[in-house]
This record gives structure tokens, C-alpha cells and sequence, in this order.
């Protein structure tokens, strides 16, 4: 519990940090919504010409869209020390933190909570809104919980995928392009329901990445449609489970990582 | 000339040093490249209506903006950037050259050796094994290597303008990201500019943003007719003198103001 605290004063000293340049954060987090808005426009024009996606609307691919951007932002803001992970191994940083008589993980993960993907925050929740309501979607308190729970695990999961990012520099030292194919390469996959790709795709974001587990399957019981796949409804109820065990995971893959840490001497 | 010449050589090998980086950006082109392509096969499968490209032109179309990214002016010229933050545009003023032509060759090597590094392997593995297509005709390929140009040189005048920009906001953010805005909804990258709704085409095809990148793979497509390339590269042409022009009248302006900070 005392870690935690600990962790709370150490983003919260963070958020203070940047709430010192409030033009800059302004315009940034500006700049970065405009962003996103033209890239959920151009699923836009793509449904304006060809109508449907295998049967789905427009409104349906937005809910989607809505939740696995609601999860990235909050995973990526939150995981944003491990993100800038690369230069603290490269200047030597981390014999520091290894000094301290805290675990290596809390420490980085609080170096710091990034606000300015509040811009995709905002914008993934009014797509999200703009879905159910235009879907006439019935919200119970069950499922206010099934989306909290599925949001919880989303953010788990690109959490996890930093955390790997960041143990990579361990041995790469620089921090490499590649796992961007898994973070934005994941989003914009998931932007649209995972019947629609092939076979061995579904199966690496079901098993290996598993991010099907935390947007297609449980989006399917909120929105109460039944998967075209024909997977069960139990199993769309429980899939957000695995985003934290996969982060349960990264984070052993992290401490292993730390283990085979050699200091670059500078 | 040959002072141009020798900073354009020099920016190109230092940028083709990071092989390692190339090969981490192939693998991601690869993995965006193979979900965009299982997209639009999933909107052919169930349209009702006649898409204005066909399966595999698109397709191509999408393995060409992969290979094609670096071409992009996403940002100003860092160089150019510490520059003007560190007071070190005195210096380049000193050097007997013409500031805006110096910059403007900068630019066209940033925008070029990346692009030639990850273009020729992404097109490779396309043909090979993505399902990318041949143009139609020779000419189609002649157009498209020209067209190239004209993008390299649009790019390079872009990256300038912005990074003259900067002796006016220093952080440069604020534009920056409008223009990558502009650029992802005229460039084509995101969406082929003919399937956008019919009435937004016109301004769209006015915008110099399509010169960057859907111009020249609609030419190698031969989706534009040879008959029509003329008038699409003279777009592509004027815009680039009009941006090289208001690049260097920003520039006048900006250095008349210039105050260069000690340190």
C-alpha cells in the first residue's frame, strides 16, 4: 500500500510539473485531438462510399473505435516513464535507481503521467457516446460495470506493451520503432471488429497480443450482438481478465529484464 | 552549386547510418501496409456499389504510401530547429551562401535518403510477397519517377516554409500540427483522394497536399491517363514555386526582425 502512495505522490508531483506550462499543454493536447478527430473522419469517408463493413454500421465500428482509443490513452499516459525508458539506460540513469530501495518498475513508472493525450481521451469517449446513443444502446448497471472492466483491462494491456518497450533497452539500448506495429499498429487494428481479418492476424491479437480480449469480445456483450465467429457470451464477459494478466506478465518479463542489466558505464 | 552539392552528400551519409532503425521502421510499414489491406478487402467484399478503384489498385496504392512515407514533410528540419533556438542562425549567415537555398538543400536531403533507404526494400517485399502490382506501362513508371520528383521537391518546400516558420514561434507545434492534419486528409495517405465524397473533391484537387503523395501513385496506377499527366504535374509544379516564394519572403521577413540571443 505504502508503493502505491508512494507511486500517487510521484505522478502527482508530475501533473503539477506540466500544469506549469499551460499554453503549451493547451495548444499541444489541441493539436493532438485535431489529430485524432481527421483520423475517425477517414473511417468516415470510407463508410460514405462503400456503405457497410461485412455487415457492420458505421455506428457500431465507432464503438470500437471509442474503446480501445479510451484505453490506449489512459495506458500510454500512465506508462509514459517506461515509454522514455531508452536514455535513462543509455546515460547510465539506472544504477541510480537501483541504488534506491524501491522496486526499479515503481520508479519509472513514475517518472511521469503525460496529459496531453487527454486530447484522444476526450475524443475516444465522445465517439464512444455518439455509438451507444445512435445504436439506442440501454445502459444497466451491469453493463456500466462490463465497460469499466473492459476499459480496466485495455489500459492494463498497453500498459504491459510499454513495459515490454521499455525492457527491450535493456539489451537494445536504444528504444526500437518495432513495437509501435503493436501499440498504434494495435489500435488501428482494433479500430475495426476483428471478424473481418484473417485468420492468423485474429488468432496473434487473441493469443499473443491479446488484444481482441479487451475491445472486439467484450464490446460484443455491450453492444449485446452476438460474434459472427460464434464464440460463446461468457467468454466476451471474462476476455478483459487477460489484459491483466498480461500485464502481470510484462511486468515479470520487466524484472527478468533488470536482472541482465548491464550498466553502460556513462 | 558545388557547396550545395557537398551538404547535400554529407546530410545523406549521415542519415543512411541507421540501418538499424530502417529495418525496426520496414517491420512496422509491413505490419500497417498488411491491416490496411485486410480493411479494404473486408469493405470489397461486402459493398453494393462500384468503389472508383478496383481491389488491387488500391492495394497497390496502399504499399506505395508505405514505401513512400518518408517523402512526407511530418516535421521541420531538427537541424534547422537547433538553429534558431541556439542563436546558431548568426553563423549560417556568415557563410557565403544564399540562407533560403542552403536550407531548402537541407531539407531535400532530410525528405530523400531516409525515402531511397526504406523505399527500394518496402517495393521489394511488396512485389514479392504482398500482392503489389507492376504499373500498367512503362510510361506509367516514367510518370511516377517523375512525379517523385516533383514530391521530393513540394516536400523540401514545405519543410523549409515550416522551418522558416520557426523564427516566429521557436516551438512550432502549433503549425506543425495543423499541417500533418492538411496532410493526412489532401496527401492520400490515409484514404485515396477518389474516395473521398464527390463534393469535397474540387477543393481537394486544388490543395497542393495531393502532389505529395496521391499524384504520383494515381500516375503509376494509370489511374490519371498519361493524356492527363501534364496538367497534374504543372499543379505540383506550381505549387512548389509558390511554396519556394513564400518560403523565401517568410524568410526575408524573418531575418529582418532577427535578434540572435548571446551564448
Amino acid at each position: 500500500m505504502n508503493d502505491l502512495r508512494l507511486l500517487a505522490r510521484y505522478l502527482d508531483i508530475s501533473v503539477r510539473s506540466q500544469l506549469e506550462y499551460r499554453a503549451s499543454f493547451l495548444m499541444l493536447s489541441a493539436g493532438y485531438l485535431l489529430i485524432t478527430v481527421i483520423e475517425f473522419l477517414s473511417v468516415w469517408v470510407l463508410f460514405d462510399r462503400f456503405g457497410n463493413l461485412q455487415g457492420w454500421s458505421l455506428p457500431e465500428i465507432a464503438f470500437f473505435y471509442g474503446i480501445i482509443n479510451i484505453a490506449f490513452a489512459l495506458g500510454e499516459s500512465a506508462a509514459r516513464g517506461f515509454d522514455l525508458f531508452s536514455p535513462v539506460i543509455k546515460s547510465g540513469d539506472f544504477d541510480r535507481l537501483l541504488l534506491r530501495p524501491r522496486s526499479t518498475a515503481l520508479q519509472v513508472a513514475g517518472q511521469e503521467l503525460t496529459l496531453r493525450r487527454v486530447g484522444r481521451l476526450l475524443q475516444g469517449a465522445c465517439v464512444l457516446g455518439w455509438s451507444a446513443s445512435a445504436l439506442g444502446l440501454q445502459w444497466s448497471p451491469g453493463q456500466w460495470l462490463l465497460l469499466g472492466w473492459t476499459l480496466l483491462g485495455g489500459t492494463c494491456l498497453f500498459y504491459g506493451l510499454m513495459v515490454l518497450q521499455g525492457t527491450v533497452c535493456f539489451w537494445t539500448t536504444e528504444s526500437l520503432e518495432f513495437m509501435n506495429a503493436f501499440t498504434n499498429g494495435g489500435v488501428f487494428a482494433a479500430q475495426y471488429p476483428f471478424s473481418i481479418y484473417r485468420d492468423w492476424f485474429r488468432r496473434f491479437f487473441t493469443f499473443g497480443v491479446p488484444l481482441a480480449c479487451v475491445s472486439y469480445y467484450p464490446a460484443l456483450a455491450l453492444q449485446g450482438r452476438p460474434d459472427p465467429l460464434g464464440t460463446p457470451a461468457l467468454l466476451h464477459w471474462l476476455a478483459p481478465l487477460v489484459g491483466l494478466l498480461f500485464l502481470a506478465l510484462c511486468l515479470q518479463v520487466w524484472h527478468w529484464g533488470v536482472r541482465h542489466y548491464r550498466s553502460s558505464g556513462s | 552549386m558545388k557547396a550545395y552539392a557537398a551538404i547535400l552528400s554529407a546530410q545523406f551519409r549521415t542519415l543512411l547510418q541507421y540501418r538499424g532503425a530502417a529495418l525496426a521502421g520496414l517491420f512496422t510499414q509491413v505490419f500497417f501496409g498488411l491491416v490496411i489491406v485486410m480493411v479494404y478487402e473486408g469493405f470489397y467484399r461486402s459493398t453494393t456499389t462500384t468503389p472508383p478503384l478496383s481491389l488491387a489498385q488500391v492495394v497497390t496504392y496502399t504499399w506505395l504510401g508505405q514505401a513512400m512515407l518518408g517523402l512526407i514533410p511530418w516535421n521541420v528540419d531538427p537541424e534547422i530547429r537547433n538553429l534558431i533556438r541556439s542563436g546558431g542562425v548568426a553563423y549560417e549567415l556568415l557563410r557565403p551562401l544564399d540562407l533560403y537555398r542552403l536550407w531548402f538543400t537541407r531539407c531535400l536531403a532530410r525528405r530523400s535518403a531516409p525515402t531511397l533507404l526504406r523505399a527500394l526494400p518496402m517495393l521489394a517485399l511488396a512485389y514479392a510477397f504482398l500482392g503489389m502490382q507492376l504499373p500498367p506501362s512503362w510510361t506509367c513508371l516514367l510518370l511516377w519517377l517523375a512525379a517523385n520528383m516533383g514530391a521530393l521537391f513540394l516536400s523540401a518546400a514545405f519543410t523549409a516554409l515550416l522551418s522558416t516558420s520557426l523564427l516566429w514561434t521557436i516551438s512550432g507545434e502549433g503549425i506543425n500540427y495543423l499541417v500533418i492534419c492538411m496532410i493526412i486528409l489532401g496527401s492520400g495517405l490515409q484514404i485515396p483522394l477518389p474516395f473521398y465524397p464527390d463534393w469535397l473533391l474540387p477543393v481537394l484537387n486544388l490543395l497542393p497536399f495531393r502532389g505529395l503523395f496521391d499524384v504520383p501513385s494515381r500516375l503509376y496506377l494509370g489511374h490519371i491517363p498519361p493524356s492527363q499527366a501534364l496538367p497534374v504535374l504543372a499543379h505540383q509544379f506550381l505549387w512548389t514555386l509558390a511554396l519556394i516564394g513564400f518560403g523565401r519572403w517568410v524568410l526575408a521577413r524573418g531575418l529582418r526582425r532577427l535578434e540572435v540571443q548571446g551564448g
